[in-house]
Parts: structure tokens; sequence; C-alpha cells
């Protein structure tokens, strides 16, 4: 079946094709839909369901994680002060390594109040353990909610994972996506079994004082678990592209064979850089596009083949990390460090706050970049009145 | 994941064996956190009216009733649990008839 959906209800539909069995959500825009069709979907009887109202961001998180610790498959969603306000519980999903899904459309932190996209919300809980995959269109909003819930409660991984959309640019756009067979779903994505639950018949208590002698050993763990996911986001996007017709790995590329420069970004930055590379090939520069999708864990080792094989990269940030530079750029030039042949990496910042980013703007930074032999800073920036 | 033996402590030598979140394996039974207690509650029974309400707050929860017989009535009788009171204070604060008196924990 086929239906033209805003990202928000793509989110939705993810979570209802899951089959989850407990929602907790704070309304908050650009984020608000997902969970105004959820609770139709619920109060109407297509998805079995506990609709769980809350007064806060913090309690949804709370909710989820009580709920994902029974053995439920729990599922939010928020966005920017939403998010930050759950930062504390985000880390009681990952210590307890419970597979709650949510989705984040990304919204610029305030102040000053806006709602318009950019990456720092999702980005600022880069440390907490959740996983993290950015999304380019609305069916990978909805197909990566299914293939989430795959990996979050896949035995070896057993980690929280966030969706991540752009505000409005996916969020509030329609765009025409595939609603798999609820049969075909099911048969990808079994009933979640936790190996420890909060049961009566057997009385457990989970994340009690743990001194020095344990500690360590569990956060060893969680970056096992990481390490692991790697694989099983790679084969579980291999399974979902055999039974859905749609494969999803880590890292996506484009045309990138015999390029020599490289666009690496993310999200719908992204996609509109995938029109930019055709444009520049057409003005006979061998351009090609790498897309970071899986963002925790970082695909180090996808990312370094692509890049080390060019002869100039540059990395195009929609987000900040102040007193340094574009988070996605340090994460990519951490990952060449060690390499022997690496190639210049420049840093580009532009769309802060939701500004729009066209395809001219990503042909005419690339082109400004190529006159460059090396980057003379950390950050280019683009498109904003200085 | 390791043996459960109650009465002792689960000490994991490798995160092979180890459960991968902070659950307890028995080892309250191991880890008796009344040793962190400053003041012991001591229920004067002379006092006591059998209302329930230190059992009701107590947060551990390290109080229990035993049903015992005064009058020819089958009473609540309120029990400390010493090996898990932590003497956070509520039980002898909440007594409605001051029933619950404290004694400073020596070494």
């Amino acid at each position: 079946m086929r239906k033209v959906l805003m990202g928000n209800h793509a989110l939705s539909w993810g979570a209802t094709l899951s089959r989850v069995q407990v929602i907790a959500a704070y309304p908050i825009t650009p984020q608000t839909q997902v969970v105004e069709l959820l609770s139709e979907i619920c109060a109407d009887g297509t998805l079995d369901a506990k609709f769980i109202k809350v007064e806060s961001e913090h309690s949804a998180m709370a909710a989820c994680i009580g709920a994902s610790a029974t053995g439920a498959r729990a599922f939010t969603a928020t966005s920017a002060q939403g998010l930050a306000l759950m930062h504390e519980m985000l880390h009681w999903a990952v210590g307890g390594r419970l597979p709650v899904v949510m989705g984040n459309i990304n919204r610029a932190m305030a102040p000053p109040w806006t709602i318009w996209t950019e990456q720092n919300d999702s980005l600022s809980q880069r440390d907490t353990g959740w996983m993290q995959v950015y999304c380019q269109n609305n069916q990978e909003v909805l197909d990566s909610v299914i293939q989430a819930y795959k990996v979050s409660e896949n035995q070896k991984v057993l980690l929280p994972t966030m969706i991540v959309l752009d505000a409005f640019v996916l969020s509030h756009t329609m765009e025409v996506v595939e609603i798999p067979e609820q049969e075909k779903v099911d048969e990808y994505l079994p009933p979640y079994n936790p190996p420890y639950k909060l049961d009566p018949k057997e009385p457990h208590a989970f994340g009690g004082l743990t001194g020095p002698d344990g500690y360590f050993e569990l956060r060893y763990m969680i970056q096992e678990a990481m390490e692991e996911a790697k694989n099983v986001w790679k084969e579980t996007g291999k399974e979902f592209g055999e039974l859905f017709g749609r494969e999803y790995g880590l890292i996506e590329t484009y045309r990138v064979d015999d390029a020599d420069f490289l666009i690496i970004s993310s999200a719908t930055i992204a996609s509109t850089a995938r029109v930019a590379v055709d444009v520049l090939r057409d003005k006979g520069v061998k351009a090609g596009l790498l897309r970071v999708r899986v963002f925790r864990p970082f695909p180090s080792e996808e990312v370094r083949d692509v890049v080390k094989g060019v002869k100039k990269a540059v990395v195009i940030d929609r987000n900040i990390s102040f007193g340094a530079s574009g988070i996605f750029y340090q994460e990519v030039k951490a990952a060449l460090y060690n390499e022997e042949h690496k190639p210049p990496v420049f840093g580009i910042i532009t769309g802060l706050g939701g500004r729009d980013v066209r395809v001219e703007d990503i042909v005419e930074m690339s082109e400004d970049v190529l006159k460059r032999e090396k980057p003379e800073s950390d950050i280019i920036w683009k498109g904003v009145r200085v | 994941m390791s043996q459960r033996e109650p009465d002792k402590k689960v000490v994991f030598s490798s995160v092979k064996e180890m459960p991968p979140m902070a659950v307890s394996l028995w080892s309250m039974r191991y880890n008796k956190t009344g040793s962190w207690r400053n003041l012991r509650p001591i229920i004067n029974y002379e006092k006591c009216v059998y209302c329930q309400i230190c059992w009701k707050f107590c947060p551990e929860p390290a109080i229990s009733l035993e049903p015992v017989e005064i009058d020819g009535k089958v009473k609540p009788k309120p029990v400390i649990d010493y090996d898990y009171c932590k003497g956070c204070g509520i039980c002898w604060t909440e007594c409605p008839t001051n029933a619950i008196e404290t004694v400073e924990e020596e070494k």
C-alpha cells in the first residue's frame, strides 16, 4: 500500500507496524503529529497499545523505561528542549540495556525560541549510548523505526535507538511512502523477549548501587554492544532489503567509485547534496557523496574506506560544537587520523536554525573548497551574514 | 551466568558471565543495608496501639506485621528487621503515640 505521508506520520506508522505496546509522549512542535496519530490509532483499537499521557518528556522516557523493563516494546517521540529534558532518563535506558525506540525531530535549541531544524539537540545526546539514525526521507523514517527495534532488541545489542529527522523538511513534508504489509513486518520483527525483566514471579532489583568493582565492566559491555551493533545494523539492513526491496547500511554512497572530490553529510542536506553531485559532475568535477546514516555507533571503517580514496573531502554540518567545529567533521577527521594516506578534509557549517540549504548553495560551497589547497581553519561558514 | 548462591556476594571474574545490566542476583541477602544505620529504632510495645502507620510508611520496607493475640483479639504487631532498617527516622516521626524510641548505634 502506498500513502502520502508527512515524516511525523511515517514515524507513527513505523511504530504501529512494529506493534509497539506502550507509547508515552509529551507534545512539542514539530513532533506533535507523531503522537496525535498514535493516540488515534490506540483509541480506535487499531493498535493494541497502552497510551500513557504524561506531564513532561522526563516522565515520558521514564514511562518507556519502566515499560521496556517489563519486556514491553516502548515508543516515544520528541524534539529539542523535550529531548534535553529527557537527558537524565536517556542514560537510564542505556544503562538498563532497554531497547526503547524514539523519534527525534531535529529542532534547534532555545534560546531564542525557535522551531526550525538543526542537529544540536540530538548531537548533544551523542555520548549517552543511544544509537542514532539520521534519515533522508520519509520512507527511510518509517523503515528505520522497524529496523531499529530489530537491532535494539538483538540480544547482543540491547541498546535504545533514536530515529532522527529534520524539522519541517521531513516532519511536515508530504512524500509518497510505501507501507509494508503487517505480516511481512511480523516476519521481520518477532516479539521482544528480554533476558531479564521486571516480573513479580522472579524478582530482581535493577540499576542498584554498583561500586567500582562492577561499574567499569558494565560500561565496557555497552561499548562492546555498540561495536557489535555495527554488524547488526548492516545484517538487518540487508535482510530488510531482501524482504521489502529497500536495503539500508550504516552509510550510503553516491557516485563515489571514480570520485576525487567527496561531499560528506547527513539527513536531508545529504539528499540535497546528491543533486549537487550531479550538477558538479556536469561541470566536470568528479564529485561523490557519502551520507552518514547511522551516527552512533559511528561507522569509522566504512567512512575511512570511502574517504581515503579521494583527493579532497568536505563535511557539511548543520550543527556546531561551540569552541570546536562541526560535529560530523570532527568524527570524520578522527576516523582518518591514523591513516597514512588521507586527503585534506574541509568543514563547512551552514543551515543553522533551519536556514535553507539549496542545491546551488552546496555547489557553491564545493567550488569554493575546490579552489582551496588545504583547510586554514576548522570551520568554513556558509550563508551566515558576518 | 554465575550460580546463584544465597547469602553470598555474587562476584564475577569476567564480563562474559555478567548480565548486561546492573541486575541483582539475590545479592540483597548478602548486602545487609542495616549496617548503614546510625540510629536504631526500638518499638515500645507498652505504647504501641497497633495502628500499622510505621509499617505503611517504612520505605525499605523493613517493618513486617506479625499477628499477636491481645485481650482475645488478633492484632498486627510491627516488627523491625534490623538487617535492612537504615534508621531513616520515618517510623518514629510518624508514630502517633511516640512508641518508637531511638538508640545510637555503636561499633
